[in-house]
This record gives C-alpha cells, structure tokens and sequence, in this order.
C-alpha cells in the first residue's frame, strides 16, 4: 500500500467521521440538555431516537432555501461554506493514534505531520471567523452584523490568551510545535495537564469562546440578537453554520486532548505494544483517543446546560484583565522554573 | 411581615476574591446539573404510556345502554335543561314496533348532539339525567381539523354494543347510594 493511498483513506475516514460525529453531537446535545433537565429529549425517530440527526439532516434539506434581496449574495453563500471548510481542515494535523504497519512500512495515523502543527491549528480556527464574519455583514441585517461584530471581538480577544497557554506547552517540549510531538512527550499518564493546570485551564475557557459555546455564545445569544450572525439563513446554509460548530467542538475536543490529556496515550500502552499486534495497538489507542474526544464534547454540552451566558462587559474583561495576564504569568513561570531547575 | 425563613436579603455588594475565580460557582452547579442525569425522568412517553387520571376526571362523554344493549337515553332534555354552557341539542322521537331491542324506553334520542367546543366538563348533564344515560368518562376528545366536526352525534357518543364503557369509577365518585 503506498502513503498516497493510506492518507486518502484516512482523510476519507476523519472526514465521515468528523461529519457523523458532528450530526450524532447534535443528537446527543439535545439528549443530554433533556436527562440534565430530568426529560427525555428525541426518542420518537427510531430505537432511543436514534435516526434523528437523519430526519434534522431532510428537514433542513427539504426547508425553503430564502436568500435576502439586500445582502451580497456570494458572500451570503461563501459564509456557511468557508465556515466549514475551516472547520473541517482543522482535523489534518491530529495525531489519532499510534502508527499502524502494513507490509513491515509504518503508517503514521495523521494526515499531515507538519511541524508548526499547533500553529496552524491556531492559525485555520481564526480563518474560520470569516465564516461568521462574511455571513453576518453580507445578511445587511442589524443583528446579524452585531452578532457577527461579537463573534471577531471575542475571537481576537480569546485568541491571544489561547496562543499563550500554548506556549507554556510547548517550553515543556523543547519548542516543537508538532503535535505528534506534544503527544509523545506525554507516554502513560504523564499528561500535561498535570504539570500545566492552568494553562489547560485556561486552554479549555478559550477553546469554549473559539466555539461560541456557552457561556461564551454571544453571538448567537437568541435571547438578544434573534439568531445573531445567522439570522437571515435558511435551508441547508443554516445547517451548515449549526453543523460546523459541531465540527468546530469535535476538533477543540480533539485538540485540548492531545495537547493536555495525552491525545491517544494512556498508561499500559507501552506493555500492549509488545504484547499485541501492531494494527491493534493502533486502534486500541484510536479508541482511547475517541473515549477522551467524547468526554470533553459531552462537558462541553455539560458546561452549556449548566451556567448562563456572560454580559459583553465580563467577557471582554475577563478575555483581557484576566486570562491573558494569567496564561503570560503561566508562561513566565514555566520559563523560570524550566531554567534553573531543568526540565 | 415575614412570611417564611427562606428569604434572602439582596446585599449589592463587591464580590470576593473567590465569587470572581467564578469556578467555585461552575463547579458546584456542574456537579448539581450532573445529578439530574441520573434522576427519574418526568416524561411519560405518550401515547405508549398514559398517565393515569385521578377517578373524578371529567372528559369525553358517553351515552350508555343498558345490559341488553338498549339507550337508556329517553330524551327528557334534563340535560340540555342542566347544561350551563348550552352545549346539548336534541330530538326526540317515538319508539316503533318492533324496536323495542334498541330503545329501552317508548320515547328516545332521534338525534342527540354535544358541542365539544362549547362543553365546559362540568358534568352537571351526568347529575341531571334521571336514566343512568349519560356520563363523562376518563377519554380524551380527541383534535380535530374543522370546528364544525367537534360537535358529535350519536354516532361517537353513544357506546356501541361489543364495546361497553367502563363508568364505575365515575358513579363511585358522585353518586352516593
């Protein structure tokens, strides 16, 4: 089997998979904000409600596709795609797992192991506000564009914090910016959250801003802004944008994991390796991988139907006075301490 | 006046050192959100399970027969007399020969409407009736797309024979032997 050909299938297969997820995330987001309400939620679309992401997926095909007469209609349409295609090139540069073997040739499984990885992670998720951007200001609508004026304020504000806690990650890995490098720098339970828990912290705070997930949703905010930056959308364009916040969730998941929950490490997967055939290792640490990515999508829809939504004023506080001393002070300290006492 | 000792007085004060770390706070409502997911749901799944109706629920009525299959209706129009929001209509008509196993008295209901939109529930038709005729029962109206089809004849009240209507409940529930 040649690279060429085992990076198309693995692309082929994170990209159904990134999808599918994101359609059962929906699913499961209403399921969960129903048991943490004490309801039920979907259950009449087959078994346990099952086929709903299905049914949502025709509704949403099936809905009269209305484009305003006043807005700019490319960018009113290149809006929900930008939106998610850059939320879909995110995945390209995740480790998923540890190399699989196929006629005695080792496969690693990540598409693209460039080595400013982290980087265009940060640098492909801010491309993604364009999507909101665009879509907002080509609706000429006044809520769309104050939603979407949110949306970039809080994204450059949260960015900046996020960039930082980053930063004292990769001081503890020697300056590479590599994930698969950051991922095997954490073997069993050596995890970086461990000895980073503020920058995961406030990694995890910013990845929920990136998302425009509660309680950072402003620009959605219903309650204010209609829909915010989505106001004017219908039909499939809507989906999209919904759809891509799923997507936009699956890659944080997978990214706060490998960059502070050991990504596909766990402890004993040392032992598995000389034990165990290659291939299989490779998928037991795909799964593991998998659980994580499900339990921090599960804590961000936990966090969402748990705390209301912040007011302007303390999110651009808390964005500025607050995250973005703390993670330079993270930084500054892990620098210290990683000079006069080593690594 | 003090009513109860739940009260809380409303202090608009600067929030501590602690109240601004705002995890304190998310944790402990994470942790109370994560105990609902293992409480009992309030949902019944309608229309697989029905929530049981308390025995003095008033809902669709019946008009009854008796044990040969007779209506025990005899349009005495006590009913429509009773009935506060002007609800029931009828039309009495003489028993014929030869029809004495379908009316059990010499006059009956030839035509006996209610109007479902006008109903109140009240039940007060089920304490005029002097024949043991009509009741209202633990059955739901069911919707319907015209307001003109809401008014129901004999048709839908009157119980069919294989298919008795249970009202013991009911005649527990007002009428005191």
């Amino acid at each position: 089997m040649s690279v060429l050909l085992f990076k198309v299938i693995l692309i082929v297969l994170i990209f159904l998979i990134s999808l599918g997820l994101a359609a059962y995330a929906t699913y499961g987001e209403r399921k969960v904000a129903a048991f943490l309400q004490d309801r039920i939620g979907p259950d009449r679309a087959g078994p346990f409600g099952l086929l709903q992401p299905i049914a949502d997926g025709v509704k949403m095909f099936l809905k009269e596709e209305i484009i305003p007469t006043v807005s700019d209609k490319f960018l009113f349409i290149l809006g929900p795609s930008l939106f998610m295609v850059t939320a879909l090139m995110t995945s390209a540069v995740i480790p998923w797992g540890t190399p699989m073997e196929f006629g005695g040739v080792s496969y690693p499984l990540q598409v693209a192991d460039i080595n400013i990885g982290i980087l265009y992670v940060l640098g492909v998720v801010s491309l993604g506000i364009y999507g909101i951007m665009l879509g907002g200001w080509s609706s000429n609508n006044k809520y769309a564009l104050l939603g979407a004026i949110r949306a970039s304020s809080q994204m450059i504000s949260y960015e900046l914090a996020m960039g930082m806690s980053v930063i004292a990650v990769l001081l503890m890995t020697d300056g590479s910016l590599s994930l698969n490098v950051i991922v095997e720098g954490q073997k069993g339970l050596n995890w970086n959250v461990f000895y980073q828990p503020v920058a995961a912290l406030i990694f995890i705070i910013t990845a929920f801003a990136e998302c425009n997930r509660t309680p950072f949703d402003l620009p959605e905010s219903e309650s204010e802004l209609i829909g915010g930056y989505h106001t004017e959308y219908s039909s499939m364009k809507l989906g999209l944008y919904l759809f891509a916040e799923y997507v936009n969730m699956f890659i944080s998941s997978a990214v706060i994991s490998s960059l502070f929950f050991g990504g596909y490490n766990f402890p004993g997967l040392e032992y598995l390796q000389t034990v165990l055939p290659t291939n299989l290792v490779s998928l037991i640490s795909f799964g593991v991988f998998f659980g994580k990515i499900l339990f921090f999508i599960f804590f961000f829809m936990w966090v969402r139907w748990t705390i209301p939504r912040f007011r302007y004023d303390q999110l651009m506080r808390l964005g500025w006075q607050v995250l973005m001393p703390l993670a330079i002070i993270n930084v500054l300290i892990t620098g210290a301490v990683i000079t006069f006492f080593g690594n | 006046m003090q009513l109860t000792n739940r009260s809380k007085v409303v202090v608009k004060k600067e929030m501590t050192f602690v109240e601004k770390l705002y995890l304190p706070a998310i944790f402990s409502g994470l942790s109370i959100t994560i105990k609902h997911l293992f409480k009992k749901k309030a949902t019944l799944r309608y229309p697989e399970v029905t929530r049981e109706f308390a025995p003095v629920y008033r809902g669709m009525h019946v008009l009854k027969r008796d044990e040969q299959g007779r209506e025990n209706c005899t349009a005495c129009g006590l009913c429509a007399v009773a009935c506060p929001a002007e609800a029931i209509t009828m039309d009495a008509a003489e028993r014929n020969k030869g029809e004495e196993n379908l009316y059990r008295e010499e006059k009956y209901a030839a035509k006996y409407e209610i109007n479902m939109l006008r109903c109140i529930y009240c039940g007060l038709c089920e304490e005029a009736c002097p024949k043991d005729a009509i009741y209202l029962t633990d059955r739901i109206v069911h919707s319907e797309y015209t307001r003109g089809k809401f008014v129901f004849g004999k048709d839908v009240l009157v119980e069919k024979v294989d298919e008795r209507i249970d009202i013991t409940k009911r005649k527990k529930t007002y009428k005191i032997d």
